[in-house]
């Protein structure tokens, strides 16, 4: 593999760091996703809203491909992802390399957490940038420990996963996100599957990001968090945006009826 | 002591325990990939280790080891075209091995597919390979959700190790065989084996006990 398809950092700042263009797919006869696309520029936090089953998780999880969509286009840092129709009409992917590559550089921090249990806190997140990126041990053991430190379960770095609260673990879950260095992570309802009082410990990591200047993309129900931290709000009904924009116009003035519904079931 | 026979009965313990181990590392490569083609999106691929397992766990062990000691014998000579005889112990190791392998590919495939989904998905999601995840995330906990499995999988084989005394292996069975005609005292040479085979049973519990202990670092709770 050549050095040369890495494409230096773009000249103009203006090209946006991920661009996901008419995603579509389809779970046997139903059409989930209806085409949607997205820019998300460097510093970016993308606050994605709607009711269950509009297609938020799916939306995500086709940015890097968990599943594939039946068309549609990811750009990320020089790298695009194409779905081609492969053998017998059935979606495929061009390369399964620049998938992995694609991969690398967006994060994904799971609503239930996802950490390997077999591995300590700290294995976690040292395993991919040592297992997939080939770093340095030495390094990203440092690296690892100072972002254990950040998320505030430095001391923990020794125990293993199901030893931990929730909201301790999807911290670990997110340090392990940041650790590969990505340019964009995306967030699936981070905080749905924990106990109330622990909510707010993950939300205030997420807001650290979000004031570091880190580009985001959130699937979350908490609204006011989402008001706060956002520079967009994606409103999906039924596998289209309904609405978007700053947060400022979206809550305060929304143009779409769906939407005033959403928010007044929402925002209590 | 045993009338000068211990030597002989201690010298087939050690043949026992060499073929139990060196069965049980080929059973369980059969096994991963027995497990790893069963789960294979590819149908043929299946279908040859389903005909495995139906074969290895239909046979009666003895009649497996006879097989693989003379055709073994048969097949080798054709092949290399020159009378080749297939010794004891490699036919015993290859049978035992072929038959734990076909039960262990069960014990592996379950516990394959007790990994949840979700820790798959985050390895996929960090640009793992397939290749990497299962090397990575799925074989070290396999080992751990397999081995009580396993384990019992190895005691069975270490006592069907004595099976392989009827195509002339000099094994603790074999050995005390030998004795007990020669010295026309049966019930004190047989019951000199069974202490020994007992005594490997116990031996090998506890090395399965701290090895699950091993295994199951980080797996419980912590008491709350
Ligand atoms: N693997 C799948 N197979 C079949 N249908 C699926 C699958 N995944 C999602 N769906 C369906 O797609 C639709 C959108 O699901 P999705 O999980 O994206 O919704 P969501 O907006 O994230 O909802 P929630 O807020 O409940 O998480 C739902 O109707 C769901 O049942
Ligand atoms: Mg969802």
């Amino acid at each position: 593999m050549s050095q040369a398809d890495n494409a230096p950092p773009a000249p103009q700042t203006a090209a946006p760091t991920l661009e996901v263009v008419d995603i579509h797919k389809r779970f046997g006869g139903l059409e989930v996703l209806k085409g949607i696309s997205l820019e998300a520029r460097d510093g970016d936090v993308i606050s994605i809203i709607g009711s269950s089953g509009s297609g938020k998780s799916t939306f995500l999880r086709c940015i890097n491909f968990l599943e594939t969509p039946d068309t549609g286009l990811v750009r990320i840092g020089g790298e695009e992802v194409r779905v081609r129709p492969g053998r017998g009409g059935k979606p495929g992917i061009a390369s399964h390399k620049q998938l992995e590559r694609l991969r690398t550089r967006v994060g994904m921090v799971f609503q239930s957490f996802n950490l390997w249990p077999h591995l300590t806190i700290l294995e976690n997140v040292m395993e991919a940038p040592v297992h997939v990126l080939g770093q340095n041990k030495a390094e990203v053991r440092d690296r690892a420990m100072a972002l254990l430190d950040k998320v505030g379960i430095a001391a923990k770095r020794d125990h293993y996963p199901n030893h931990l609260s929730g909201g301790q673990q999807q911290r670990a879950a997110i340090a392990r996100a940041l650790c590969m260095e990505p340019q964009v992570i995306l967030f699936d309802e981070p905080t749905s599957a924990l106990d109330p009082e622990l909510v707010v410990e993950v939300l205030g990591v997420i807001r650290k990001l979000a004031d570091e200047g880190r580009t985001m993309l959130i699937v979350t129900h908490e609204m006011a968090f989402a008001r706060d931290v956002s520079s967009q709000i994606m409103f999906l009904h039924e596998g289209r945006v309904e609405e978007q924009g700053p947060p400022s116009k979206l809550f305060k003035d929304p143009s779409s009826e769906r939407l005033r519904q959403f928010l007044a079931n929402h925002l209590h | 002591m045993l009338q000068g026979f211990l030597p002989q009965l201690l010298s087939g313990l050690w043949v026992t325990v060499q073929l139990a181990l060196a069965a049980v590392c080929v059973g369980l490569v059969m096994g991963i990939l027995g497990a790893a083609m069963k789960l294979s999106p590819i149908a043929p691929v299946r279908w040859i280790a389903e005909v495995y397992t139906a074969i290895f766990r239909g046979l009666p062990e003895l009649l497996t080891v006879l097989l693989v000691y003379f055709g073994g014998t048969v097949l080798l000579t054709a092949i290399v075209g020159d009378y080749v005889e297939v010794s004891a112990f490699g036919a015993g190791v290859a049978a035992l091995g072929i038959t734990f392998g076909a039960y262990a590919t069960e014990v592996f495939r379950g516990a394959i597919i007790a990994i949840p989904k979700g820790q798959i998905e985050a390895a996929h999601a960090y640009g793992m390979s397939k290749l990497l995840t299962f090397r990575r995330v799925v074989l070290p906990q396999v080992w751990r959700i397999a081995l009580p499995g396993l384990g019992n999988l190895f005691l069975v084989l270490m006592k069907d190790t004595a099976l392989v005394s009827v195509v002339g292996l000099e094994d603790l069975m074999r050995e005390a065989d030998i004795a007990s005609r020669y010295t026309k005292e049966p019930f004190t040479f047989y019951m000199a084996a069974a202490v020994m085979y007992l005594g490997l049973t116990v031996v090998s519990m506890a090395v399965l006990h701290r090895l699950e202990k091993r295994a199951n670092r980080g797996q419980r709770r912590a008491a709350s």
